[in-house]
């Protein structure tokens, strides 16, 4: 995990098949240089991706990144303009979605509204090789998988929206597919059944070994289910990795600023060292120290990124490096945490994210309306961009 | 002053309610004046006595009120039944043959752009614009024994069979071959619209999702599209079969005068016969005969729409 934060920090371009670590005979769907055009809009540019037998991968990105048309690819709905597909050493490029071993959990379930809930789960069996009596025990079985077992005659339309969609999973997964596809699983569901549903997803695919490959534009969802996950933009995948290491590490202003808030500064490198690298920055009045990363050199313009809840705000000066002065200018207050909005002396104003962990009175806390701070954070803390 | 201030209220009241209910009534008043009344009017006439005089039948007075006969000699005489017969057997004929050959265009609409949709939508409409009985009468032009049709089709014929079966045309004028090809031309539209209204509705989702979970294009065809079409079908056939039994122009112009048409013999008894009771026998009959069924399923329809609105009030 370190080897791979470590390739996505230092990575200057988006982050390619070559990002993950250990040796190629663990890829089991690998995807090389797919492209998908649609007349002239490009969809999907040139992607490359490599993931892991009993993975549950995400695919992050806003609405129109191309992350559901490379989803599509991979239940064989769109042919891809360009490029390769393989699951499991096979591939499936030119295969038609009903020859291929993979399932999809659609967005809207797609739900089959004439059949019952057993009947839309045992559907996709009886093109398997089966005995009407093993097919009723897998459909027994899909049915106590996801907690439905009183529900098998019901038709779709008599059953809830969290139900439905655990149908939609028992059906996708009765077929034991070596790979299971989830458009927006979550999407459709209200905030307490998704958090609640996100663990219980994650459960069943420790239960069955599935590979899951799950597209959403939800970085919370993404973050708490996948191993790793890929950020995409504009048909492109700018970068993959844990959720740790895309957080914590980014590699583009893109990706920092998609995943989080997040304040940037505009700096030029005054010195690089073996391991700190200060850079002036105008805006918060002074040089910030940061760590070293390949590809600085003295006198270049590049981005320095720091997260809110990086930041320490204290009344007095800190002693070291990396603290600046403001005005608190805004201040709310979320119970578990604090949010300040402060002025710099440059006019710059920053957000900056305080946890309330002990347990203090209004006139207590660190600072109020319009009181002078500082502000620190460390040096480990500042992230530089160089694009 | 008075009469402004009644206006204001009148105004109050239609702007309230009044035009609501205007709105509401109009198909209902539509429907008692041009249907309900003409309907009690041949219901009434099909229970009088044919007189010689004008009007040609009476009831009340020296005749009795309700006189029977007529019914008694709609089921007795074989005309009527053999009449019945063919016409619903002429119009399930064309109907299927609609459904055949409209089903898979109205799911090719479905299926192309939207730009040639309507363009092909365009052209299924077409053939209203110019008059219906012209258009019978170019059948019968392209039916008839020396039309360059009939020509070719009886080359074509003579071509692949012996010698000895060879014909100097075809006939296919006068006979219930032909009434069921002009009526199948006639009624497509009315097939093709009310399945594309409910084929265009249906979630290709459901399509994708079946061929995701192994099946064949024409496998989810019949798992998914069609059960999800029956409503479609249903609609379209009954827009067919309806009008096609009580049809009178095509089987007129083109049938088979040995096997007439119900609404052959209706017209002949009103016209010819002057035998008004007679011919609203056989009206109220064919009335009773189609829409009876028809009232038995949208009675059932109604119930499983109640149960589905039920279902989903008790899940929400």
């Amino acid at each position: 995990m370190a080897a791979s934060a470590g390739t996505a920090r230092t990575a200057a371009k988006p982050a390619t098949a070559g990002d993950i670590s250990g040796d190629k005979s663990d890829a089991f769907i690998r995807i090389a240089g797919v492209t998908k055009k649609f007349g002239t809009f490009t969809a999907v540019d040139s992607v490359n991706l490599e993931i892991r037998k009993g993975e549950i991968f995400s695919l992050l990105g806003g609405s129109g990144c191309g992350k559901t048309t490379l989803l599509r690819m991979l239940a064989g709905f769109e042919d891809p303009t360009a490029g390769r597909i393989h699951i499991d050493g096979q591939d499936m490029t030119d295969m038609p979605p009903y020859e291929r071993p993979v399932n999809m959990m659609f967005q809207s379930y797609a739900l089959f509204p004439h059949m019952t809930v057993a009947k839309n789960i045992a559907y996709g069996l009886k093109h398997e090789d089966m005995t009407p009596a093993q097919r009723d025990e897998r459909v027994k079985d899909m049915l106590s998988l996801v907690q439905l077992s009183d529900f098998a005659a019901r038709k779709p339309h008599q059953i809830s929206g969290g139900q439905r969609q655990r149908v939609a999973l028992a059906r996708a997964l009765a077929r034991q597919p070596k790979l299971l596809l989830l458009d927006e699983p979550l999407a459709a569901l209200d905030k307490k059944l998704r958090e609640h549903t996100q663990f219980e997803l994650m459960d069943i695919q420790d239960k069955t070994g599935t590979t899951f490959i799950v597209v959403t534009h939800d970085q919370e969802e993404a973050m708490t289910l996948s191993s790793r996950l890929a950020v995409m933009d504009k048909g492109r995948i700018m970068q993959i990795g844990t959720a740790t290491s895309v957080y914590e590490y980014p590699n583009s202003r893109f990706v920092a600023g998609f995943i989080g808030s997040i304040n940037f500064f505009d700096g030029t490198v005054a010195e690089v060292g073996q391991s700190t690298t200060i850079v002036d920055v105008p805006d918060l009045g002074g040089r910030v120290e940061a760590r070293t990363i390949p590809g600085v050199s003295a006198g270049m313009a590049l981005t320095i990124a720091i997260r809110p809840e990086k930041f320490v705000l204290e009344r007095d000066r800190p002693a070291g490096a990396n603290a600046f002065a403001g005005v608190v200018r805004d201040l709310a207050y979320f119970g578990k945490d604090s949010l300040y909005r402060i002025g710099l002396p440059s006019g710059r104003v920053i957000s900056i994210n305080s946890v309330n962990a002990r347990r203090i009175q209004e006139d207590e806390r660190v600072a109020d309306w319009e009181d002078d701070v500082w502000l620190s954070f460390d040096p480990a803390a500042a992230i530089l961009l160089l694009e | 002053m008075a009469g402004v201030h009644h206006d204001n209220r009148f105004q109050r009241w239609f702007n309230r309610r009044g035009w609501i209910n205007l709105t509401i009534s109009t198909p209902y008043v539509w429907l008692a004046l041009f249907f309900l009344l003409p309907f009690a009017i041949v219901l009434a006439m099909s229970f009088a006595t044919r007189t010689p005089t004008a009007p040609p039948f009476s009831f009340g007075g020296d005749y009795p009120l309700l006189n029977t006969a007529t019914y008694e000699r709609l089921f007795s005489d074989s005309l009527y039944i053999r009449a019945y017969l063919t016409s619903i057997f002429n119009a399930l004929i064309a109907t299927f043959l609609c459904l055949l050959i409209g089903y898979p265009m109205a799911l090719g609409l479905t299926r192309v752009s939207r730009s040639w949709r309507n363009v092909l939508l365009m052209l299924v409409i077409l053939p209203f614009w110019t008059s219906f009985l012209l258009r019978v009468y170019a059948w019968m032009g392209l039916m008839g024994s020396n039309s360059w049709f009939n020509k070719l089709l009886t080359s074509l014929y003579n071509g692949i069979m012996p010698d000895d079966y060879a014909l100097r045309f075809i006939p296919m004028m006068n006979t219930n071959f032909a009434v069921v090809l002009v009526t199948v031309y006639s009624y497509l539209p009315f097939m093709i619209l009310p399945l594309f209204a409910n084929l265009e509705k249906l979630d290709f989702t459901l399509n994708e999702a079946a061929m995701d979970l192994g099946s064949r294009p024409f496998r989810v065809f019949l798992d998914v599209t069609l059960p999800q079409s029956v409503p479609g079908i249903i609609a379209g056939g009954l827009l067919v079969f309806i009008p096609a039994s009580g049809e009178l122009i095509i089987p007129s112009l083109v049938g088979s005068a040995s096997r007439p048409m119900i609404g052959r013999v209706i017209s002949d008894e009103f016209a010819s016969a002057r035998d008004w009771p007679m011919a609203s026998a056989v009206a109220v009959a064919l009335l009773v005969l189609l829409v009876v069924p028809l009232m038995i399923y949208t009675y059932y329809d109604g119930k499983s729409h109640e149960k589905v609105r039920k279902a989903e009030g008790a899940s929400e």
